[in-house]
């Protein structure tokens, strides 16, 4: 009876127009992307007439296997890096310059993404690098390495050491344990972390405009310059194209998350 | 224990990756930014001078930093256009944070509430637009605000007003797409603390004869306030320096760090001027995420 009095109007209120506010404008932008009209506001009829457009836009598609092409690689060597970098902090305990390592780690997760993309780029003009698939590709495996390594840390640090320990005192060597033993049981956190980098490297446009270089446009830059010509209802469709296939990845990443909390371990925030 | 020493060894060596990666693609090109910002324009290949030539020898190197000047930060710091820039970002970013926290808290808290099981569905319909696109959310807003856009729609078939009001490129509008995009970032960390918060100190308190706002004000909100610091941290630092949001949703007539710093680079084609603006982008955030990370920090210590 007390925990039900506990939840009030006033906070029922707050909780359902909160997630109106966030859900709204999605939905209300998939259902226009279904509208055959050619204004974008007035409803003229469901229609998949967007979606055609789409799959006939040269650019566009190149744009959108560039993005995902980017988006897998990035994603898979941020999630090798970024586990090893959240073993070293968990478990690692004290080595040289490990301040230093940290504060690396977590500076990107806040830093505006203008000044990460503008250095990135000065360095590779430095370097004399050809920009395109690999830039971007490297530029995004910086800044969702950091990620993939907050999720992964979280878990270790829930995760009892004394199942580590105790493969260890049964005389198993620390790699063969981490291995054996640690590596299982944070998977679902390796798996949520790469999911993360995906999305967020799908997502990314400002750190991509700077390290791209003419005709390897990302989907985002594409997205981007569309939208500051004016509204088109075929962005409409992409959009809702790249939120279906997040929705994918989302449920994907929930289920490993579930997989982990009936392992008898709170699941990992993201 | 002994166990836990053996293991710390090979997990040392598993920093070296990222280390070398983090040191490479991170660290080092902040050399590069803080070098081209005391160079001076030029209409070559790269676009700046002097640039070093390592292969030139002791002389001309030492001729390079001779030519490094501060001009860039002279300008900036002269310039009535990029003042402004600055004093509208924090003004932004100031006024896009409170107004985060004052929407951000009674969702929080109204999560905090619920029965255990409702509140990871919760936290999970709080994080999925975190997931999907940012500036697919900024267009969805596109689509409502614009000048027969939906919102023009209904405040019109409700006779609210006679003529469509002007929404998109003005400043309502770029909080709106702000506090849209950033409220998970505040959700979140509030929920956090809010979470853990033992329920019976709120029940003492009431017990002890506290009306409800006074439990909140004496009790609820001061247990909150790491959660307050993290989620304020976490979305003041990044707003500061935000670019698309400001770009699309904005008017044209005032423009933030972040859209100067854009300007010039893809614009102007000014690299100097642009890094120069990078970094005292960079010295203003200093002491925030400085906070952030001693608060990330601790935080980790103690979950």
């Amino acid at each position: 009876m007390r925990k039900i009095s506990r939840l009030s109007r006033f906070n029922i209120a707050s909780l359902t127009l909160g997630l109106a506010f966030l859900y709204l404008p999605i939905l209300i932008l998939v259902i226009y992307s279904f509208n055959a009209s050619r204004l974008v506001t007035v409803w003229g009829g469901w229609s998949l007439r967007w979606y055609h457009e789409f799959f006939a836009d040269r650019a566009m598609i190149e744009a959108s296997w560039m993005s995902l092409r980017v988006a897998v690689s990035s994603a898979t060597i941020a999630t090798l890096t970024g586990t090893l970098a959240a073993v070293a902090l968990s478990r690692g305990e004290r080595f040289r310059g490990r301040t230093l390592f940290s504060g690396m780690l977590y500076a990107p997760l806040v830093m505006p993404e203008v000044i990460t993309g503008l250095s990135l780029l000065l360095l590779f003009v430095a370097l004399n690098a050809e920009r395109g698939f690999w830039t971007v590709t490297i530029a995004h495996t910086t800044l969702t390495m950091c990620f993939v390594a907050v999720v992964v840390q979280s878990r270790l640090g829930s995760l009892d050491r004394s199942l580590e320990e105790a493969a260890m005192d049964l005389g198993c060597a620390p790699v063969r344990a981490f291995l054996s033993v640690t590596l299982p049981l944070i998977a679902p956190a390796i798996v949520a972390g790469w999911m993360l980098a995906f999305t967020l490297s799908l997502d990314d446009l400002v750190i991509a405009s700077f390290t791209t270089g003419p005709g390897s446009a990302t989907l985002p830059i594409r997205i981007y310059s569309e939208v500051r010509l004016g509204v088109k209802p075929e962005i409409n469709a992409i959009c809702t194209l790249v939120i279906a296939l997040i929705a994918v990845v989302i449920v994907i990443a929930s289920l490993a998350s579930k997989l982990s909390s009936s392992q008898g371990e709170s699941a990992a925030p993201l | 224990m002994s166990a836990r020493r053996i293991f710390a060894r090979p997990a040392r060596f598993a920093a070296i990756a990222p280390y070398v990666w983090m040191v490479l693609f991170f660290l080092v090109p902040f050399g590069f930014v803080l070098k081209i910002s005391l160079s001076q324009t030029a209409i070559a290949q790269p676009p700046y001078e002097p640039v070093f030539d390592l292969t030139a020898g002791w002389s001309a190197i030492r001729a390079a930093f001779a030519a490094l000047s501060i001009d860039n930060f002279r300008l900036l710091a002269s310039d009535d256009i990029y003042v402004f820039a600055y004093l509208r970002s924090l003004t932004v970013a100031v006024t896009a944070t409170a107004l985060l926290l004052l929407i951000g808290y009674p969702i929080a808290y109204g999560m905090a509430r619920l029965p255990k099981r409702w509140q990871a569905v919760a936290m999970v319909l709080v994080i999925v637009p975190f997931w999907t696109s940012f500036l697919i959310r900024i267009y969805a807003w596109i689509n409502i605000l614009q000048h027969d856009g939906l919102l023009n729609q209904i405040l019109l078939a409700l006779h609210l007003v006679s003529a469509p009001v002007v929404w998109l490129s003005t400043d309502t509008a770029m909080y709106i797409g702000i506090v849209y995009s950033y409220l998970p970032f505040m959700i979140l960390p509030l929920y956090a603390t809010l979470a853990k918060m033992e329920p019976a100190l709120e029940e003492a308190a009431g017990d002890l004869g506290a009306p409800p706002w006074q439990v909140f004000w004496l009790v609820t909100f001061p247990l909150s306030l790491p959660g307050v610091g993290a989620g304020v941290l976490l979305c003041f630092i990044p707003i500061v320096g935000e670019f698309v949001i400001p770009d699309l949703l904005a008017g044209s007539n005032s423009l933030m760090i972040g859209q100067t710093l854009w300007l010039e680079f893809f614009t102007n084609k000014d690299w100097p001027v642009a890094s120069a603006a990078a970094i005292i982008l960079l010295v203003v955030l200093l002491l925030p995420l400085l906070l952030y990370e001693r608060l990330q920090r601790r935080q980790l210590e103690e979950g």
